[in-house]
């Protein structure tokens, strides 16, 4: 009966989210408020790919951006197209170019194949890209700083290209949403259901995977890439598969994000908003289940509140938030919690592991 | 290969994850949408009952932008208290709520609507990148709220929901063309930041100059936020331009400066037209700036006495050490013009404001302007002025009176807008 407890726990509270996200919170928050929460929720959809990523295949990725962006630029172009009309084209395209369309944009006015490229196009990018750099073991400082370089990249060429994407002031100015409008409050909150839902169905995913021979075999390698090894498996694909999962999240997390805000532009996928993504997953606790999409939604709440609350000196609040929970609790807020209600059993080790260690227990 | 964990009960978790994901769904579809919608019936929130009024204030106070940003603020808040100080609006007091836009466009969508939705001010005030006005334009569309934008901008728009009391293209760029030709300039060489407001100026340039007869001999962009300007400049010493006109936003500036003149140029070779360094920016270049121009429409040397009594309020309230520049003007302007907008239609309602705003007036520091009701721009007369040892300008040269605002050139026949 523990064991039961134990297995299925996670997925009790994947359905207490549920609730709060889909009954309790539509039906007390204001709209504007909800689709704060909504945002907030793009965030945590790319912070449970994070979590898998860095949490349980210790890549610590900070350039989850680029992917975000991906989707986000992909879904923004077909609302763009929408709002345009059939045969038109985006209003920036008239008032920044000369009044033509780039062939490339032309494939996204059909929602079918936008919805496509939000997952495909990341995955693609992933992949191509991991593949280069964990067949070449390329790891570590390295790696992070391989991918941060990569969100500077990609801001820097968005930026660059004001006739294609818009540059500095990104896309924006969204009228329907497959056909809905988007000045419906209604329709508002039909698209932060569908965020939410996506945001759940992203943490039953992945509480699969950690059940599953690939979780065990990701916590493996992030521990002992030898011995994984020497018992016969490559560990590039193991981490390369955790890697193009992580950017599909991402990727997905910004497609809602572009409905949800209004608008995305570079300062939304670049180096800095990468870091706001791992601050979230740093704060919630990466290896746990829910910590990264806790933590995700609990650092977009309080920028939202602090900066209300203290318009001149948020900033500094946030800074010195990360601090103290960096040190105190570098397992996250949540194991913190958890450990505090005795939840979970004592660790020796400091380091955050897999909610239970991995394959030796039975 | 290692042997199948015995941890996992794949079939009973397939069907309890199968069941959370029901779950969600059947929840999820308990908010439908609705298709045949018109969009919003946004009702105002405004609470016009009380003894006063609420209005919000939306500037960068974190981030990039907080430098040039937090001198609006100032301002604002000047004209807030000033206002109080006489009576307040429609007699009701000015109850001002801060919002930190933080230099990103998607806070400033959120910020607004916080504003508008939750706070329900009657007028918000702020923005100043032109990322950010068009991040917050759908937003205020969307409440039939109002946004008073006070910089200047690359123009080639017009909203219902939004004043403009910055200067259009045709109240800036054009007069500094029209100044440049006056001057007998033959060759011209553009730098730039590669953004919207330098890129749309220097198609705008680049069209007149066809017309004036002037040659632009160089055409040059650098990222916003890069300092290096050295190849660039470069090129500008090789093209030996009669003018250069400077379209480079922010800090940028410094380092296109410092390039300048390391390699040799000078006011006297190929002197500098700015159209964003003001009395702020200039002492802070790292370099003597003596002698180049500016094109604004508004300096902190206009001799009038609305701006005497403004630049003695303004040091009286913030420090005696602190300039005034043109969007500081435009900023305490617009929340004068909104109070008379208010008095001339004795009402807070948008729709109200709308119907009455044509030729609304107000004697503002850079003299007297006017609202367009077409477009919701206003006149504004357009000065060049030269920089003097005390990193004030002199004025050298300015228009003909107000010129009207023309957002998208449409009485300026050389203008194509689908040009390349």
């Amino acid at each position: 009966m523990k064991s039961a407890v134990r297995t299925f726990g996670p997925l009790v509270a994947i359905a207490v989210l549920a609730v709060l996200l889909l009954v309790v919170a539509p039906s007390v928050l204001s709209p504007f408020r909800l689709n704060n929460l909504g945002k907030y929720c793009c965030w945590a959809i790319a912070a449970v790919g994070i979590g898998l990523a860095w949490g349980r295949g210790g890549m610590l990725v900070m350039g989850q951006g680029v992917f975000f962006g991906i989707g986000g630029y992909a879904m923004a172009m077909h609302l763009k197209l929408e709002a345009a009309g059939p045969e038109g084209i985006p209003d920036f395209m008239l008032l920044y170019g000369d009044g033509t369309m780039p062939g490339w944009w032309e494939p996204f006015r059909s929602g079918a194949f936008t919805l496509f490229a939000i997952v495909a196009l990341p995955a693609v990018a992933a992949a191509i890209l991991g593949w280069a750099i964990f067949k070449r073991k390329v790891k570590g400082a390295y790696f992070a700083i391989l991918t941060q370089a990569m969100a500077v990249v990609f801001a820097t060429l968005l930026i660059a290209t004001i006739q294609e994407t818009g540059g500095f002031n990104g896309l924006n100015q969204f009228t329907f949403f497959f056909g809905y409008n988007l000045y419906d409050p209604v329709n508002k909150r039909m698209v932060y259901s569908i965020t939410a839902g996506l945001l759940i169905a992203c943490l039953v995913v992945v509480w699969q995977l950690y059940r599953s021979r690939f979780g065990e075999l990701l916590v493996a390698t992030r521990d002992a890439e030898e011995r994984v090894r020497f018992l016969g498996h490559d560990p590039a694909n193991v981490k390369l598969a955790a890697f193009v999962i992580a950017a599909v999240m991402a990727s997905i997390g910004g497609a809602m994000f572009a409905p949800i805000a209004g608008i995305i532009s570079p300062s939304d996928v670049d180096a800095t908003a990468s870091i706001f993504l791992i601050a979230g997953v740093a704060l919630g606790g990466r290896a746990l289940l829910l910590g990264p999409a806790l933590g995700a939604l609990a650092v977009g709440y309080g920028r939202s509140t602090l900066s209300e609350q203290f318009p001149d000196q948020w900033t500094y609040f946030l800074g010195a938030l990360f601090i103290v929970v960096i040190l105190m609790f570098p397992a996250g807020l949540i194991s913190a919690a958890g450990r505090a209600a005795g939840l979970l059993r004592p660790r020796r080790r400091v380091r955050p592991t897999a909610a239970r260690p991995a394959g030796a227990t039975s | 290969m290692i042997e199948r964990l015995p941890l996992v009960h794949h079939s009973r978790s397939r069907l309890a994850a199968g069941a959370v994901l029901a779950l969600t769904v059947s929840l999820g579809l308990a908010a439908c949408g609705n298709k045949d919608s018109e969009g919003s019936s946004a009702k105002s929130c405004v609470d016009t009952s009380g003894d006063t009024i609420k209005l919000g204030f939306l500037n960068s106070t974190s981030g990039a932008m907080a430098i040039s940003e937090q001198t609006v603020r100032d301002s604002l808040t000047l004209a807030a208290e000033e206002i109080n100080a006489d009576g307040g609006i429609l007699g009701k007091e000015i109850e001002f709520v801060e919002e930190d836009g933080a230099s990103d466009p998607a806070i400033f969508a959120e910020k607004i609507e916080k504003l508008l939705t939750g706070d329900c001010v009657a007028a918000v005030f702020g923005g100043w990148t032109s990322a950010s006005r068009k991040a917050m334009l759908p937003v205020v569309e969307a409440n039939n709220g109002l946004l008073f934008y006070p910089v200047q901008y690359e123009g080639l728009e017009a909203s219902e929901n939004i004043y403009y009391t910055g200067a259009t293209t045709n109240q800036q760029i054009i007069p500094a063309m029209e100044f440049l030709a006056d001057e007998g300039v033959e060759t011209l060489f553009l730098a730039g930041s590669d953004y919207v407001f330098p890129r749309t100026a220097n198609k705008i340039i680049k069209q007149y100059a066809e017309e004036l007869g002037i040659e632009i001999v160089g055409e040059e962009y650098v990222p916003l936020d890069d300092d290096d300007w050295t190849t660039q400049v470069a090129k500008i010493v090789e093209a030996e331009p009669d003018f250069v006109f400077n379209t480079i936003n922010g800090s940028s500036n410094v380092g296109f400066i410092k390039a300048y003149y390391e390699q040799g140029l000078s006011p006297e070779t190929s002197p500098i037209i700015s159209v964003s360094i003001a009395e702020e920016e200039a002492p802070a270049m790292g370099k003597d700036v003596t002698g180049q121009y500016a094109a604004w429409n508004y300096f902190q040397s206009v001799e009038s006495p609305a701006n005497a009594t403004f630049i003695e309020a303004f040091q009286d309230r913030f420090g005696s050490e602190r300039p005034t520049s043109d969007p500081m003007e435009a900023a305490y302007t617009s929340l004068y013009l909104y109070k008379n907008l208010v008095e001339a239609a004795d009402s807070f309602d948008v729709d109200d404001i709308n119907e009455s705003a044509d030729g609304v007036t107000f004697e503002a520091p850079e003299g007297l302007v006017t609202i367009d009701g077409d477009n919701h721009h206003i006149a504004k007369t357009a000065l060049i002025g030269r920089i003097n040892s005390d990193n004030q300008f002199d004025v050298v040269w300015s228009s003909d009176g107000p010129i009207e605002p023309d957002p998208f050139l449409e009485g300026y026949s050389w203008w194509d807008a689908s040009a390349e």
